[in-house]
C-alpha cells in the first residue's frame, strides 16, 4: 500500500531507493526452563559461532573502508566471543540450573558489565559498552531476530531509523546510502547536520516512519518539501523521477557560480562561507564555492573516541584546514561540548537542563587544561593560514575577557619558547545568548567580530528546548524578536568598525537571506551545500530592495507575517 | 611450570590493542596460562580477565604457563611483549 508521511526537510534533494531499517529489534530476554541441557549448550555454541562470523565480516569490511585503526574495536569484540572466562560461566549456568542460554548469557554479561562500570579507570568503564554490544549480537542470534549491520549495506538504500547517532552515521557508506528519514529530530539535530555535510537528502521528525516501513519497501525522500512516500504509485514515482532530474539540472546551473563573487545587482558584496566539522569537509567547501569557513566545529575532534585529543593531533587538524584553504578566512570555534553533545570520557554529571548548564566556554574556563591545550594547538597552527578564533556561549563580558587572557598567556608562552605565532589573529564571540545580543554595543568595543549562532539564540530567546518535539513550533527563525536582536548585533558591530556574521542554520535559509542581506550582515556561514543556491539568489536581487523588506520586517508582530512579507515582495 | 616477570613500559598499559595481542598469542597454546598482577591471577586467554586487572605503565606482571607446550608459550609471549614495545 502506498502512503505519505510529512516531516521536517533536513537536507535538500530527492532520493529514491529501497528501505533499510536501522532499528534495534526487541531483545527482551525471558527466563525459561529447558529440557535438554546439552542441546541448549550446543545451541549457545552455534550462536557464538554465527556471531563470530558476522563480526569477522564486519571487521574485514571496516578494515577496507575505515582502516586498521577503526577495525581494532571489532578485533576486541571477537576476543570477547572466545573468552573462556565469559563463555564457560554461561554454559555452566545452563548445565547446572537448566535455564535457557539467552537468559544465562544476559545474567553473566550483566555481571561483567557491572564490574567494568565500577572500575576507576575511564578506559575500563568504556569496555562495559563493548560487552553490551557483543552480548546483543549473540542474544539476537539466540532469539532468531535480525540485528541491523549498517556497515554491511551493499546496495542503494534509504535508511529508516528512530534517530541517527554519530556512531551510526560513521558506519554508513555514502556510496550506497542515498538518503535517510527518522522519527525524531529537527533541522539542527545531529542527524540533519550530518545529512547536509554528506550531501544526502533527509527528512527528519516524521514521528512514525519506523513503524510504517518494512525492509525493502520503495521509499522516496523529498528533502526539499519534507515528505516521505512509502511504496509510491507508478504515477508518483514517475513525477519524482522528473523532479529529481529537475533538481539535478538546477544544481548544475548553480554549479556555474562556484568561482563567482556573492554580489547583488547593485554591487553590494557579502561573504558566503561554510560550516565544517573536520578537515575532510574541505572538499565540499571548495566544490561548492565557499569563500572560507565561518564555523569550524572543533568538538568533532573530541567525539567518538576514548580520551582527549593531544595538542599535536589538534595542531595537525587545524593546520590541515588552514593550509587547505590557502589564506581564506577560517573561523575556528573553541570546544563547544555539553547540551546535546556529550563526551562520555569527561564523566560530566547529568543535568536537568543541559542547554542551560555546564557547557562550552563555561566548561573551558573551568577545565583549563583542556582549553589551554586547544588554544596552543590553534596558535601553533596560526601561521598556516588566516585563522580567526571564536568563543562559544559567551554570556558575560567577563567570560570573554578571561578566555582572551588565557589566549594571550598561551601566546606569550609559545613565543617565549621560540614558537612562531601569527600576528593580529582576530578574536570574536558567538552571539547565541540574548544577554549578549542585548549589550552587543558593549561587546563590540572589545571583540574583533560577532558570529550569530541562531540555533541556540532562537531556543534561548523563545525559551523553547530545540530537542523537544512538542515545542518545536516555537523554533521560529523569523520571529520579529530574533530579527530585532540580529539587527542590534549587526548595528553594534558596524558602529565599532567590526564585522558581523551568522553561523546558524538561518544564514542559509532562503527566506531569511533577503532580510539578513537588508540588515547588513557581512558574512553568511552555512552548510557547504547551501552556498551556491544562496549565491544564485543574492546575485539576482538588489540590496536596496532587501533593505526595504528588512526594515518592514522589524516592525511586524509575528513570524508568519514576516514570512508572508518576504514571499510577497520577492514574487 | 614456566614463569617470567616483566615490567610494562607501554604508555597505555595493557589496554585495548596490547591486551588483544597478548590474549590472541596465548590462545594459540594448550597450556594453562596465567597473568598475575598485584596478587591477582587471571587466565591470560581471557580478554576480560586481562582488562579487569587494569595493568598500567610501570606495572610488574608475572606470566606463568603450565602444560605440554609451556616453554614455547612463554617464549612466544615474551617475544610478543618485547616486539610490540609493551614490556621489558
Amino acid at each position: 500500500m502506498s502512503s505519505l508521511l510529512k516531516g521536517i526537510a533536513a537536507s535538500n534533494g530527492i532520493a529514491i531507493a529501497k528501505a533499510y531499517r536501522l532499528v534495534e529489534p526487541d531483545l527482551t530476554v525471558k527466563q525459561k526452563e529447558v529440557n535438554d541441557r546439552e542441546q541448549e549448550v550446543s545451541r549457545f555454541e552455534e550462536a557464538i559461532q554465527t556471531a563470530k562470523k558476522e563480526l569477522e565480516a564486519i571487521r574485514d569490511r571496516a578494515k577496507e573502508e575505515l582502516g586498521e585503526d577503526k577495525a581494532a574495536i571489532f578485533e576486541a569484540h571477537l576476543l570477547v566471543l572466545s573468552d573462556p572466562e565469559f563463555l564457560n560461566p554461561v554454559k555452566d549456568r545452563v548445565q547446572s540450573s537448566g535455564v535457557n542460554a539467552e537468559f544465562a548469557m544476559k545474567e553473566t554479561a550483566d555481571q561483567f558489565v557491572q564490574m567494568f562500570e565500577q572500575m576507576e579507570n575511564d578506559y575500563m568503564k568504556e569496555r562495559a559498552s563493548d560487552i553490551k554490544d557483543v552480548t546483543k549480537r549473540v542474544i539476537a542470534r539466540l532469539l532468531s531476530v535480525e540485528l541491523p549491520n549498517p556497515s554491511m549495506i551493499a546496495e542503494e538504500v534509504v535508511i529508516i531509523g528512530e534517530d541517527l547517532t554519530p556512531s551510526d552515521t560513521a558506519q554508513l557508506n555514502k556510496e550506497f546510502v542515498k538518503g535517510f528519514t527518522t522519527n525524531i529530530g529537527g533541522r539542527t539535530s545531529h542527524s540533519a547536520i550530518m545529512a547536509r555535510s554528506l550531501e544526502i537528502p533527509a527528512v527528519v521528525g516524521t514521528k512514525t516512519v519506523t513503524s510504517e516501513v518494512e525492509n525493502g519497501d520503495v521509499i522516496i525522500v523529498d528533502g526539499i518539501e519534507g515528505e516521505v512516500y512509502i511504496n509510491p504509485t507508478a504515477e508518483v514515482l514517475k513525477a519524482y523521477e522528473a523532479k529529481q532530474t529537475e533538481w539535478d539540472s538546477k544544481k548544475a546551473e548553480w554549479a556555474k557560480l562556484v568561482n563567482e563573487p556573492s554580489v547583488t545587482k547593485d554591487d553590494y558584496e557579502v561573504e558566503l562561507v561554510a560550516n565544517i566539522g573536520t578537515p575532510k569537509d574541505l572538499d565540499g567547501v571548495k566544490e561548492n564555492g565557499g569563500e572560507g569557513v565561518g564555523l569550524y566545529r572543533t568538538e568533532f575532534l573530541y567525539m567518538g573516541r576514548e580520551e582527549l585529543p593531544s595538542e599535536d593531533e589538534q595542531f595537525e587538524a587545524y593546520k590541515a584546514v588552514l593550509s587547505g584553504l590557502t589564506g581564506k578566512p577560517v573561523v575556528v570555534r573553541t570546544l563547544d561540548i555539553g547540551g546535546d553533545k556529550e563526551l562520555p570520557y569527561l564523566h560530566l554529571p547529568e543535568e536537568m537542563n543541559p542547554f542551560l548548564g555546564f557547557r562550552a566556554i563555561r566548561l573551558c574556563l573551568e577545565e583549563q587544561t583542556i582549553f589551554r591545550t586547544q588554544l596552543r594547538a590553534l596558535l601553533r597552527a596560526s601561521t598556516y593560514g588566516n585563522l580567526k578564533i571564536m568563543f562559544p556561549m559567551i554570556a558575560t563580558l567577563e567570560e570573554f575577557r578571561q578566555a582572551k587572557a588565557m589566549l594571550e598567556e598561551e601566546k606569550a608562552g609559545l613565543q617565549k619558547a621560540g614558537v612562531e605565532v601569527a600576528e593580529g589573529i582576530e578574536v570574536g564571540i558567538m552571539v547565541e545568548i540574548p544577554s549578549t545580543a542585548v549589550i552587543a554595543d558593549q561587546f563590540a568595543k572589545e571583540v574583533d567580530f560577532f558570529s550569530i549562532g541562531t540555533n541556540d539564540l532562537i531556543q534561548y530567546t523563545l525559551a523553547a528546548d530545540r530537542m523537544n518535539e512538542r515545542v518545536s513550533y516555537l523554533y521560529q527563525p523569523y520571529h520579529p524578536a530574533i530579527l530585532n536582536l540580529v539587527n542590534r548585533v549587526i548595528e553594534a558591530a558596524h558602529k565599532e568598525g567590526k564585522w558581523a556574521g551568522m553561523c546558524g542554520e538561518m544564514a542559509g535559509d532562503i527566506t531569511a537571506i533577503p532580510i539578513l542581506l537588508g540588515l547588513g550582515l557581512d558574512e553568511f556561514s552555512m552548510s557547504a551545500t547551501s552556498i551556491l543556491r544562496a549565491r544564485s539568489f543574492i546575485r539576482g536581487v538588489k540590496r536596496s530592495d532587501m533593505q526595504a523588506i528588512a526594515q518592514e520586517a522589524l516592525t511586524l508582530g509575528t513570524a508568519d507575517e514576516v514570512e508572508k512579507l518576504v514571499e510577497q515582495r520577492l514574487k | 611450570m614456566a614463569e617470567k616477570t616483566f615490567t610494562i613500559i607501554a604508555e597505555t598499559g595493557l589496554h585495548a590493542r596490547p591486551a588483544t595481542l597478548l590474549v590472541q598469542a596465548a590462545s594459540k597454546f594448550d597450556s594453562e596460562i596465567n597473568l598475575e598482577y598485584k596478587g591477582k591471577k587471571v587466565n591470560l586467554k581471557s580478554i576480560m580477565g586481562v582488562m579487569s586487572l587494569g595493568v598500567g605503565k610501570d606495572a610488574q606482571i608475572t606470566i606463568s604457563a603450565e602444560g605440554s607446550d609451556q616453554d614455547e608459550a612463554l617464549h612466544t609471549l615474551d617475544e610478543t611483549l618485547k616486539k610490540e614495545g609493551l614490556a621489558e
